[in-house]
């Protein structure tokens, strides 16, 4: 697979979820290192938008015919929208996960929840071990 | 050394494979094993037996059994004495049904994963259902899953049963959730011997529910409000789970007829032979939206890369080889072949055969009640049955000797309900299936007249 | 391609026909509410009894069985699966019993399973048996409630249940439908139990430790005294999941090892028919001091004769109805019989030797990670193969080209591309030999043309399936269109 285009403003943790920061909100997801590990992904269980989830807690799955991974929370925060098209295009994060194949926004977040997160160069270098 | 039918090694093939392994004998292959847990270890076991022996041995524990066909039989409760016809056996025995593994290779499994979608095409239909797995161990157990994952979908820990439930399957229940800690209420039944209503609104008054179970027919084989209870458990933000006896479904409407998020019931019925009450299979049945907190096997249909329709089983990260812990059960082997049974019955019976038998055990028992009716001292009870009811005693003929009275006649009366139900004293439960012959029931009749006369009179 | 029993359906035709009722009829409203009527059919299939026995005589061709090849199937022991069994469970003295018959009316079935309580109880080294649960899994789960009733009983608090990263998937499944919190114990780079991090794990809180022995890589776990140690010291228990015992029978017994709980598969180890996934059988066996917990009814014997035993005021309850799947442990008895005490110990060595002689030969095109002896089954890893551009997956399509049922792969979750293999007793030196030879060549075929590997499997009914679709848009159930 050839390597997407990484967006600014990016923060990568070790359980492979990302966040980006646009202004106020977060947009979070799965990188692309873990939709490649976890193949083409077959469903994706998404959370109630307006739930409130601390940071490392599971807030969804996603699935592949023989995987299923929980996703975490990469900062504490209320979620204030959920990617609905994945419902029926799961196949989106595989092809695109830094951009359509988002998974969840959250609002009013803590910055200073994202100083545990690595920019993309620190996660290329650990995903490297 | 030993040579034996089921083992194919010689000496000689044995000398050559420990040469190519590097060790001098078979005992040195265990040589990992700490040689102090290898003392006192021979087995004291009969010793082998040929397969003509094996008949022997066999045959004499058989013969210590009673011939069931010398006895006319009104027992069922869970477990019934039903028509099997002759093709199920004749296909089950087929090896390549018989002793292929779980079809996990889906390109060298498609016969067993083809039988088993339309197993699950056939209790969808039964139950009014979308959505069935491809069987679980039986009844009880499938109904005890069914409450788990009703707490999985709710998020809450406490269940209504009813009393009315099979008191095997209301066991199994308690069992199973004594492992996560869920509350089990059970609800009482009334006077018609059907859950009380009024007593169930109360109990869901604090909406914590996950799920309301019934039976229908009930265990006392009573029809059960089943539309107010439908109200009642959707009002509280239950599920409602229902357990059928699928042979009634020729008579009565399946679930999902009148609002059943799951349904479940025990398919021995559906061409399984009693066998002592088991093997035979449970079933499971959901509405679409549940189908990803279902528990065990399901088998769905795809294409091969040829572009033709294949079968492989599917929604596999529900399950304990994936999911492990997190999975929705632990549940791995189903009961394929019974299943198949299953699959092989009601594609003999078909639509109109199913009619007839739910028709033939309803007009059969119905009979047999009303003129049991008749005989002084005898009561039936209630009238609200499909194929079992509830008949009792006069006050002076204690079950005991009734009982002992109708195994001399080679009659085996139903089971004592007082054990279950100390409310209903003198009561057995009477099972009529299409294997008792008008002539049976004649012959049940004039035994309990005689019992009249010897009891009730004098 | 086989039509769906449904489509060759046709409106009219009948498989059977049944009798009149032969008694005077009633309106079924008069007894039932109306409304709760079915007026309509059920959708079920209408075709002729002839019709129906081609359809699943077509279907089951496209079934592997073990009466059809080779099925070295990873933990599963696809033994023979003896025909004597079979014929045994046609006895109408056996398969028209009613569960609530009085006992007196059925001493030999009940004899039949105290008899083979006892057997399994020796063969283990246990003292009590019950043989209700209907599978492996459910033995699991009923062992881990007995762990829970017994500290219950105790007045303890153990919230705690430790599974290998080797470990059965479900193992970890049973015990969390026990409520607890699974801990996971790595394994050392011999493939077994790291000892230090075991002691690591264990406190006051832990309830038990669930082990295969030998495990699921075929090794046996040689410190399973010191485990045991360990565990019962901190006041643990031990439980042993059966489903590896066809390599032990007769050499060593679970009981010895320190287990407290042990369960059995009687359709891997003792010849019962998988059935394309069942029914099984998964007896659990017990030390003394666990023999209060143990499902009801056991079956037991007043020197006179066999009666079900329900007075067990600490029971766990239970685990399914009646008194387990009879028709499977008829066929394991019968097992037991044939074979007898000298031949179940030849069954273990003959598997164990059968394992040995298959790791020997293909270690040296197939990389094995774990050296030395295995017992009945052992793990190869297809990473060379990989690298040559097949995966496993890859491997084990092309094995069916040549009418070999795969090993099973992708387990244990610890090697990558893991190919787990298991010949059993009951295949002859031809037949192994044949498999040396199949694995070289498709090993030859991944380092000439890997291309045309991926293309397998082609002699298959059907040709490879698309899972991705069949998970992403679930057709579960035939609609009428």
């Amino acid at each position: 697979m050839s390597n997407l285009e990484t967006p600014e403003n990016i923060h990568c943790t070790r359980s492979h979820e990302y966040v980006i920061v646009d202004g106020e909100t977060g947009i979070i997801g799965i990188t692309q290192y873990a939709t490649e590990q976890l193949g083409e992904i077959v469903y994706v269980e998404l959370p109630e938008v307006g739930t409130t989830i601390p940071k490392g807690e599971a807030f969804g799955t996603v699935e592949s015919v023989k995987a299923a991974s929980e996703i975490y929370m990469p900062v504490s925060g209320t979620i204030s929208e959920i990617n609905h098209r994945l419902t029926s295009e799961p196949e989106l994060i595989n092809d695109d996960c830094y951009n359509e194949g988002w998974i969840i926004k959250v609002a009013d977040f803590s910055k200073e929840d994202l100083e545990e997160a690595m920019p993309m160069d620190e996660y290329l270098s650990f995903i490297e071990e | 050394m030993i040579y034996h039918n089921y083992l194919p090694n010689t000496d000689e093939s044995r000398q050559k494979m420990l040469d190519i392994i590097g060790v001098s004998s078979q005992e040195d292959l265990f040589k990992n094993i700490p040689v102090e847990l290898q003392k006192n270890t021979s087995l004291v076991l009969p010793e082998s037996h040929c397969e003509l022996e094996i008949q022997n041995r066999i045959l004499e524990l058989a013969q210590k059994n009673i011939w069931p066909g010398g006895y006319v039989s009104f027992l069922g409760a869970g477990c019934y004495n039903r028509y099997i016809p002759s093709v199920i056996d004749n296909i089950l025995s087929r090896v390549e049904f018989l002793t292929a593994y779980t079809p996990y290779q889906p390109e060298i499994s498609q016969g067993t994963l083809q039988a088993i979608y339309e197993f699950q095409t056939m209790i969808c239909n039964l139950t009014g259902m979308d959505v069935s797995n491809a069987s679980m161990y039986d009844g009880a157990t499938a109904t005890a899953e069914a409450i788990l994952m009703s707490c999985r979908i709710t998020k809450k820990n406490k269940t209504i049963v009813s009393r009315a439930l099979n008191p095997e399957t209301q066991d199994v229940i308690k069992t199973y959730l004594s492992g996560p800690d869920i509350d089990i209420i059970t609800a009482p039944i009334n006077e018609d011997s059907i859950t009380d209503i009024n007593n169930l609104f109360e109990l869901t008054a604090n909406k914590d529910i996950a799920s309301i179970v019934i039976q229908v027919p009930n265990f006392l084989g009573n029809i059960e409000e089943v539309r107010k209870i439908e109200q009642i458990a959707h009002n509280a933000g239950a599920l409602f789970v229902v357990i059928i006896d699928p042979i009634s479904v020729g008579m009565i409407k399946p679930p999902g007829a009148y609002g059943a998020d799951i349904v479940t019931g025990d398919g021995q019925s559906l061409g399984n032979n009693m066998m002592y009450g088991g093997p035979a299979f449970g079933f499971m049945a959901c509405r679409q939206k549940h189908m990803r907190n279902m528990p065990g096997r399901i088998v769905g249909s795809s294409l091969d890369s040829d572009g033709n329709t294949a079968y492989t089983l599917t929604l596999q990260t529900r399950e304990q080889h994936i999911r492990r812990d997190k999975a929705t059960s632990n549940i791995c082997t189903n009961h394929s072949l019974c299943a198949l049974a299953g699959s092989i019955y009601l594609s003999i019976i078909g639509p109109k055969g199913l009619k007839e038998i739910a028709n033939i055990c309803f007009q059969r028992a119905h009979f047999l009640a009303s003129k049991i009716s008749e005989i002084e001292g005898f009561k039936i009870p209630h009238d609200n049955f499909f194929n079992e009811f509830i008949m009792i005693l006069p006050d002076n003929l204690s079950v005991d000797v009734f009982n002992k009275e109708m195994l001399d006649r080679k009659i085996i009366p139903g089971i004592n309900l007082n054990s279950y139900y100390h409310e209903l004293p003198g009561a057995i439960l009477i099972s009529v299936t299409e294997k008792n012959k008008p002539v049976d029931l004649y012959l049940f009749l004039s035994a309990l007249r005689e019992l009249v006369e010897e009891y009730v009179l004098n | 391609m086989t039509k769906l029993i449904f489509e060759k359906s046709e409106q009219g035709r009948r498989g059977c026909l049944l009798p009149e009722a032969g008694v005077p009829e009633i309106d079924p409203d008069s007894a039932i509410d109306s409304s709760l009527l079915n007026e309509e059919e059920i959708c079920l299939p209408e075709t002729s009894e002839l019709e129906i026995m081609r359809h699943y005589v077509e279907l089951s061709n496209k079934n592997h069985c073990i009466e059809k090849g080779f099925y070295p199937l990873g933990s599963c022991t696809m033994k023979y699966n003896p025909k004597v069994n079979e014929s045994i469970c046609q006895l109408p003295r056996f398969k028209d019993l009613h569960p609530y018959l009085p006992v007196t009316f059925v001493q030999g079935t009940l004899e039949l399973m105290y008899e083979l309580q006892n057997f399994f109880a020796e063969i283990t080294g246990m003292d009590k048996v019950s043989l209700q649960p209907a599978a492996g899994s459910h033995g699991e789960f009923t062992g881990m409630l007995i762990v829970k009733a017994y500290f219950k009983n105790k007045g303890e608090e153990r919230t705690k249940v430790i599974v290998p990263d080797s470990a059965h998937g479900t193992n970890p499944a049973s015990a969390k439908m026990c409520g607890y919190e699974i801990l996971e114990v790595k394994s050392n780079d011999k493939g077994q139990v790291d000892i230090e991090k075991l002691e690591e794990l264990v406190d006051d809180k832990v309830a038990a430790i669930m082990l295969t022995n030998p495990n699921t890589l075929g090794i046996f776990e040689e410190n399973i005294q010191k485990i045991a140690e360990i565990m019962h010291k901190a006041g643990a228990l031990l439980y042993y999941d059966g489903a590896n015992l066809n390599a032990i029978m007769g050499i060593v017994k679970p009981g010895d090892m320190g287990f407290d709980i042990v369960h059995i598969n009687t359709h891997k180890t003792f010849s019962t028919p998988h059935g394309g996934g069942g029914p099984g059988s998964g007896p659990v066996a017990v030390k003394d001091y666990l023999s209060d917990f143990l499902p009801v009814p056991t079956i037991d014997f007043d020197g006179e004769s066999f009666f079900l035993k329900y007075d067990t005021p600490l029971t766990i309850g239970k685990v399914r109805s009646f008194y387990g799947n009879v028709g499977v442990l008829l066929r394991a008895y019968t097992y037991v019989l044939a074979m007898g005490k000298n031949g179940l110990k030849q069954v273990s060595m003959d598997a164990v030797l059968n394992a040995n002689y298959l790791k020997e030969k293909l270690k040296t095109k197939f990389f094995l990670p774990y050296e030395g002896l295995c017992m009945h089954e052992f793990v190869l890893s297809g990473k060379i193969q990989k690298e040559q551009g097949v995966n496993t997956l890859g491997i084990a399509k092309r094995m069916m080209d040549f009418g070999i049922h795969p090993p099973t792969i992708y387990f244990p979750l610890i090697v990558p591309e893991a190919m787990m293999i298991e010949p059993t007793e009951t295949e002859s030196n031809e037949i192994l030999d044949n498999f040396i030879e199949i694995m070289e060549q498709i090993a030859k075929e991944i380092e000439e043309n890997p291309e045309e590997v991926l293309k397998s499997p082609h002699n298959t009914p059907v040709k490879k399936i698309d899972e991705v679709l069949a998970a992403k848009k679930p057709n579960v159930a035939y609609k009428k269109q």
